[in-house]
């Protein structure tokens, strides 16, 4: 295959950047996406040229490390996938394909498609765990819960943090994310003892971050790579207000 | 205070707020299309349902005064919110693409890209209304006539003003607007306050459809059947 590549080249945070065009020729549809990035980047360096920095860990769809916004859906054009797990062969021979970074106040740009997402970090630093220690696992059957919470919290517990809600939404927002968590916990009996708490940090750390606000476009849901549920945002919403009129609101 | 405060804040709150007002605004707009089609009672009813209103006095006033406080914390709100939104995302992509393949979906993203300008035309609407209705400025020849029984005529109005197709025009495409508004808004309320119930959100949303429906030919219909001479009958 051959295709024509534009890619958002930035040097860095306080640079602006810009779409810089390449022609990249013999790519096989059996490679993934970022692996025909690495062939691009060989050619580019093996040219004396600056390769494309971009984000990347597992290659297995499960770390949230990559991101890329393929011409213009986060993560490319299939759907519950992620870029590392897109292949080349759902593109054409010819192709132009746009490749641009996470773009949010919230996710500076650091170089070229790299953004910096600790944001979320400080999210999740806020509330997004529970503090129990951990010793030796308990045996099974002590905490009972049912399936379907069980399900349910699991769903929402699928969010791997890679932001693609905040970069697909039209308001920057973070909400699909901060709900999963928040819902995630929600829903299992370890989460009970902080659960208004949480709800109250994590959603206020949200704003001060400069994220924007949901709008129920739903584009987070339909772009989010483990195709996580908008409901649970209307699920955080009510545990935020009923956390507002608990006692918790007084503490937090 | 602390939690006033944070209501109104926060970014959840703030959609709460927003919603809450919104709905109350369209609990407001389906109690008015109600008492507008007395219209269709006559002359007698019209007027003495409007005499019925205004002899509430205090009451009437502090009606009054409640729904120009909601429709404050409406407009502040949803406006402080997409200001917000707006600077959430300094730079745009070079390519702009929905995520959403689904015709409906695509056209309640358009619906919801719109909310503030149609917001916006609304209040413009609801200004020019008072003006018509509560002023009499827009149509001063029929405005604070009596009828037989000393009462303001309420009836010759509203009858003379739908006469102008320019007027009836206003107040046709002000309330489809208002129906685009609410296509985004009325059921963007449940999912802000939060109601996910699997057996009662899908039937709040279709009694939403319905009201909205209702509201939005209703108030059409008003103006236009005076336009066209269908009301009142020989009139």
């Amino acid at each position: 295959m051959k295709l024509t590549l534009h890619i958002w080249r930035q040097p860095d945070r306080n640079s602006p950047g810009r779409l810089v065009t390449y022609q990249l020729d013999g790519v096989s549809p059996d490679m993934s996406f970022l692996e025909m990035l690495d062939l691009l980047n060989e050619q580019l360096a093996s040219s004396g040229q600056d390769p494309v920095a971009f984000d990347h860990d597992c290659r297995e769809g499960i770390c949230g490390m990559c991101s890329l916004v393929i011409n213009g859906v986060p993560h490319g054009p299939l759907q519950g996938t992620t870029t590392c797990q897109l292949h080349m062969r759902h593109f054409r021979d010819g192709d132009h394909i746009y490749i641009e970074p996470f773009r949010a106040k919230a996710f500076p740009v650091i170089k070229d498609l790299v953004v910096d997402r600790s944001a979320f970090d400080r999210i999740i630093e806020a509330g997004g765990y529970i503090s129990t220690n951990v010793g030796s696992a308990p045996e099974a059957n002590t905490i009972p819960v049912p399936k379907e919470e069980a399900d349910t919290a699991f769903d929402a517990a699928t969010c791997i943090g890679c932001g693609a809600c905040v970069a697909a939404c039209p308001n920057a927002s973070a909400m699909l994310f901060v709900a999963a968590k928040v819902a995630h916990f929600a829903h299992l009996p370890h989460g009970q003892p902080e659960r208004r708490r949480r709800v109250l940090r994590m959603v206020e750390e949200m704003d001060r971050q400069g994220f924007g606000n949901c709008s129920n476009y739903e584009e987070c849901e339909a772009a989010c790579p483990k195709e996580i549920s908008v409901k649970f945002i209307a699920e955080m919403n009510r545990e935020y207000l009923r956390a507002l009129c608990s006692p918790a609101a007084d503490q937090v | 205070m602390n939690r006033l405060q944070r209501l109104l804040n926060s970014s959840v709150g703030a959609k709460v707020m927003v919603a809450t007002t919104g709905l109350l605004l369209f609990g407001f707009v389906i109690v008015h299309l109600l008492g507008n089609l007395q219209i269709y009672r006559g002359q007698e009813a019209m007027n003495s349902y409007a005499k019925m209103l205004h002899d509430l006095g205090p009451l009437l006033w502090l009606a009054r005064l409640l729904l120009l406080a909601i429709f404050v914390v409406h407009l502040g709100l949803a406006i402080r919110l997409h200001r917000a939104n707006r600077q959430a995302r300094p730079e745009p992509y070079y390519v702009q693409h929905t995520a959403h393949r689904e015709p409906f979906h695509q056209r309640r993203v358009k619906a919801t890209r719109m909310m503030v300008i149609t917001g916006v035309v609304i209040l413009l609407f609801v200004l020019f209304h008072l003006m018509h209705f509560t002023f009499g400025w827009i149509n001063p020849q029929a405005y604070g006539k009596h009828d037989e029984a000393g009462r303001h005529d309420v009836f010759g109005m509203v009858i003379s003003g739908f006469q102008n197709p320019a007027i009836t025009l206003t107040y046709v495409v002000a309330m489809l607007l208002l129906g685009w508004h609410l296509f985004h808004g009325a059921v963007s309320t449940l999912q802000s306050l939060g109601l996910t119930h699997p057996v009662w959100r899908p039937v709040v949303e279709k009694v939403l459809w319905a009201l909205l429906i209702f509201v939005v030919v209703g108030n059409c219909f008003i103006p236009l059947s005076i336009l066209l001479g269908l009301w009142p009958p020989g009139g």
